[in-house]
């Protein structure tokens, strides 16, 4: 289903976006979260990217599982449905609702909690199943919602509040996601918004399963001195590889980049994403190049971000079911109930 | 003296070779001749080399309890050739494969021994080792054919339906069935006191499993989605969903199809993705049993809280733990009813044939959307996995699915405000919305955290409370939208309440109490919230026998919970060793009672 929004009085000052929207339609209620959380710019992101898609809000689905991360879902697209499910399992319920309709947008938002430890299940195997979504992890390597203990991906090392070193090894969630088959896969910080926001628009754009991990510090318990989830710290270590942007179908060219440094990937709206090598050695469209790099990176300290790996025209879940064109929650009683006359098939055939 | 159509046989067999397809031909059969008959697969955990059991009770009275004896024992296994051989009636037939000797002191001179020298019979017809091994299956078959005097065109005829377009295996089946027959017909006094004879009691029900039927009423209650994890005894309503589905659910044209089935991870995702499509507005169903339900507690909290509609089908088996995964029992009852944390509790439909096992399932989707709750149909192993004699499937074409309340986006404009749950109706339910439905109305955020009535998150003591009791209104509706019990009076002066698979051997255990003097009136649960009929029926009489397959007397618990009844008023009858409970053992338990107090038999005649 798809509706016209009927243009409204606007205040001057707020632009509109091709549908006659402007940022506002877009928000949420208030935010409850610290003032200062990564998590709060990542919804902001959230809301700039998907104004300046144009894609009118209702169209979107928001699913997240349980944390402060989980929450924000409240916070953006407010005329969107929202489901904030249980601990680790939104990608099980994402991929009931994607398979009752694939019309929609879907965009999941979780922990690192909720997807490195409890969930790390389902995280797996939602990306084997190819779910054309666009997943956000807002990564502080902590759990806020439980007051501060480790997660999963927090670096060996790297010290808590009190000053008491992790002694485990970390889940890097985007090297699972390149290692399983996700056929977007990107890495960015909240505090760049430059950076995260063009993400945000091709992985919704994107067809297929989109995987954003985004390092959201926690003010409250993982901002310290010694965290390496910090503010300072990830500013210092970030290593920008792809430098993405979406040009829109309306867009004017501005920019141009000397050849042989971008790539251009029509997307399948018409607009075009262009990709833009910050490091010559790296190849977005090849996954054990791409793995060996991040890994790398990770190596030394290092974090490498920007849309790390992309591969176009992935298959999705309908794909490999082979389901109707027409969406389940769609589909008519004819469609679904095959009648008496079956039904008196089937009692003969077992007689 | 000469007995027809009045028999359990069972064959003892070894888990792997090849006897199921054999020994369900020879039931098919009987019931191809007109004659009342039910199965039952006895089987381990095991997929090769253990002993596996096969059960073909015929009766025309249609007593189709489980036997502890039997009267024709085929026993193909040695390993357990004296616990079969113990197995049989006094004046019972062993039939065994002669072709070596056997011990000794397991003769028995109470009942008649027919050695049939199976593997030498087959060692000179066929060379295949493969052939060898499946048509001693054949052979006894085809043998048993001439002891019961059984139509042997019946049987032909099946194995040429069954080989179509295998043309190639039809003689060879054929002539193991011969060599079977011939060989008694030569050699032995045929046929035996038990025989069979043609009869017209089926009429026009069908043999089906459970399980078969249920998936089948998935198709027909419009379900789109199956989520699900392997477990016995459940997976076969996954397996004939998507058999039956790939027929009956894909467009002629595109060739696409009109359902899904994805085999989870594990159950909390199977459940996970049964709500996620329900939230979206598609009919979505999770099949499992008790270990599974277990696992699914978060969700199926979260889904009544957050109410969202979803089906789960448990078919149980005897737990705890992973128990007894190949035995059957009534044991998930308050797991399931109350499953997960917080003041939670779930409608459970109890089907007792595959009829409604059919019947239910389709029910199950237009009640779980119009209560916005998780329905669970609970049956079991014995239900599940057994064919049985069953009216055949009814479907009524002007039947329009009840989609339960959800606003579209005529109706959103039509509205002031939409609260997700206010109780417009003063039924308890709200009214839904479904994601994409309109630009600026409608949406709301579904969560498990307490809200008002307007889905704004709260922690405000009266709004939460206002809430559960909301949802205890609901749950009244919920009861009022049941299916009711099956309430039959004899003048008896004391009642017998069972539900589930104890109906199988009810009927008969009614009619042998009733020959002993003791005349009972009886109630068959079929869901749970409970009808008023079930606190009139109890009310009614002074004593309740109350009929169950677990140890701890569950129903009896989910009974004083759900009506305020005085425990005390129950005289349980618990089985829970992992077969299906027996008409005997409840014809036992009953006389016990009435024995042990001293009480006086009576038929009661009411004035
Ligand atoms: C089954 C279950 N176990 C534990 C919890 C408690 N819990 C709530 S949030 C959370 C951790 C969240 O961490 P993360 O996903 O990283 O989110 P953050 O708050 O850091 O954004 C935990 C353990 C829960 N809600 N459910
Ligand atoms: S506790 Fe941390 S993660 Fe949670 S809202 Fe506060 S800053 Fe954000
Ligand atoms: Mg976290």
């Amino acid at each position: 289903m798809t509706f016209v929004p009927k243009p409204k009085a606007r205040h001057p000052l707020l632009k509109t976006n091709e549908i006659g929207l402007t940022r506002r339609d877009y928000e949420a209620i208030v935010s409850t979260l610290c003032a200062g959380c990564g998590h709060d710019s990542v919804s902001a992101a959230v809301i700039q990217a998907c104004h300046e898609l144009s894609i009118p809000p209702h169209q979107f689905a928001k699913v997240s599982g349980i944390g402060c991360s989980s929450k924000t879902p409240s916070y953006f697209l407010g005329n969107a449905h929202g489901f904030n499910s249980v601990h680790g399992r939104m990608p099980s319920i994402a991929t009931g609702a994607y398979l009752a309709n694939k019309e929609l947008k879907y965009i999941g938002i979780s922990g690192d909690g909720d997807s490195a430890s409890i969930g790390l299940g389902q995280f797996a195997h939602i990306i084997r199943r190819k779910v054309d979504m666009c997943y956000i992890v807002d990564n502080n390597g902590t759990y806020g919602l439980t007051k501060g203990q480790f997660s999963a991906t927090n670096d060996r090392g790297s010290t808590s509040k009190r000053g008491v070193p992790n002694l485990y090894a970390p889940i890097d969630l985007v090297s699972l996601a390149i290692q399983l088959g996700a056929s977007f896969v990107a890495r960015s910080f909240s505090g760049d918004k430059q950076q995260l926001i063009p993400l945000i628009k091709a992985a919704v754009l994107h067809k297929g399963f989109a995987f954003i991990d985004v390092i959201s510090p926690c003010v409250m318990f993982n901002n310290h001195e010694g965290s390496t989830k910090s503010y300072t710290h990830v500013r210092n270590h970030t290593e920008p590889v792809i430098d993405a942007s979406l040009i829109m179908p309306r867009d004017e060219i501005t920019v141009e980049y000397e050849e042989g440094t971008t790539i251009s990937v029509p997307m399948h709206d018409g607009s075009e994403l262009q990709l833009r090598k910050l490091s010559d050695s790296y190849e977005p469209n090849d996954r054990v190049s791409a793995l060996t790099y991040v890994q790398q990176a990770q190596e030394e300290g290092e974090i490498a971000t920007g849309l790390l790996f992309l591969e176009e025209d992935a298959v999705n879940c309908h794909d490999i079911l082979g389901t109707s064109d027409t969406p389940f929650n769609g589909l008519e009683q004819e469609s679904l109930c095959p009648g008496v006359e079956k039904l008196e098939q089937i009692n003969d055939s077992l007689r | 003296m000469t007995s027809f159509n009045e028999f359990v046989i069972r064959f003892a067999n070894v888990n792997g070779s090849g006897s199921a397809s054999a020994n369900g031909m020879f039931a098919k059969a009987l019931f191809r001749m007109g004659i009342p008959v039910t199965t039952r697969n006895i089987f381990p955990s095991n997929i090769q080399g253990l002993p596996t059991w096969f059960e073909v009770r015929a009766s025309s009275r249609e007593y189709f309890g489980r036997r502890d004896k039997v009267d024709i024992m085929v026993a193909m296994n040695a390993e357990t050739y004296k616990e079969d051989v113990n197995r049989l009636e006094s004046g019972g037939y062993l039939i065994y494969d002669s072709t070596r000797g056997r011990p000794r002191e397991l003769y028995r001179d109470d009942v008649h021994e027919i050695g049939i020298p199976i593997t030498k019979l087959i060692l000179s017809e066929f060379s295949d080792p493969k052939q060898r091994q499946l048509f001693k299956n054949i052979v006894y078959v085809g043998s048993l054919s001439a002891l019961l005097d059984m139509e042997f065109d019946v049987l032909t005829s099946m194995v040429a339906s069954q080989y179509r377009g295998k043309d190639k295996l039809i003689q060879p089946n054929i002539r193991a069935l011969e060599l079977g027959r011939n060989y008694v017909l030569k050699y032995l006094p045929c046929p035996m006191e038990i025989q069979v004879k043609r009869a017209d009691l089926v009429g026009d029900r069908i043999l089906v499993d459970g399980n078969e039927a249920a998936a089948l009423g998935a198709i027909y209650g419009g379900a789109t989605l199956c989520a699900w994890y392997p477990i016995t005894p459940s997976t076969s309503v996954a397996d004939t969903f998507e058999k039956h589905a790939s027929r009956l659910r894909v467009d002629p044209k595109t060739k696409k199809k009109n359902f899904a089935i994805i085999q989870a991870e594990d159950e909390l995702s199977a459940i996970g993705m049964v709500i996620g499509a329900g939230w979206n507005g598609a009919r979505a169903f999770t099949a499992t049993s008790g270990p599974g339900i277990s696992l699914m507690n978060e969700f199926l909290g979260l889904a009544y809280f957050a109410e969202v509609p979803a089906v789960v089908f448990d078919v149980q088996r005897a737990g705890p733990s992973t128990g007894m995964p190949t035995r059957t029992q009534q044991s998930d009852l308050l797991s399931v009813a109350f499953a997960s944390h917080g003041d939670t509790k779930h409608p459970i439909l109890l089907p007792a044939t595959p009829k409604e096992c059919f019947d239910f399932a389709a029910d199950a989707f237009d009640l779980a959307e119009r209560i916005q709750s998780p329905v669970i149909v609970m049956t079991d192993l014995e239900l599940g996995m057994n064919q049985t004699l069953s009216d055949p499937f009814q479907w009524d074409d002007s039947r329009q699915y009840d989609r339960g309340k959800v606003l579209d986006f005529e109706d959103l404009e039509q509205i002031e405000r939409y609260g997700r749950y206010v109780d417009v109706d003063g039924d308890g339910i709200g009214y839904r919305t479904l994601p994409g439905t309109h630009p600026s109305k409608g949406s709301f955020f579904t969560r498990g955290s307490s809200r008002n009535e307007w889905a704004v998150y709260t922690e405000d003591a009266q709004s939460y409370i206002n809430n559960m009791d909301r949802l205890n209104k609901k749950w009244e509706t919920i009861r009022s939208l049941m299916p009711s019990s099956e309430v039959e009076h004899r003048n008896g002066r004391a009642g017998i309440i069972y539900f589930g698979t104890t109906t199988t051997p009810m009927n008969e255990s009614l009619g042998l109490l009733d020959e002993n003097g003791i005349t009972l009136n009886s109630l068959r649960i079929r869901s749970y919230p409970f009808g008023p009929e079930v606190a009139e029926f109890i009310d009614a009489h002074e004593k309740i026998f109350l009929v169950e397959q677990n140890r701890d007397a569950q129903m009896k618990s989910l009974l004083s919970f759900d009506l305020g009844i005085d425990p005390k008023k129950f005289v349980s009858i618990l089985y829970y060793g992992g077969f299906s409970i027996s008409a005997d053992y409840i014809v036992d338990e009953v006389t016990e009672h009435y024995v042990v107090n001293k009480l006086p038999r009576l038929r009661e005649v009411e004035s």
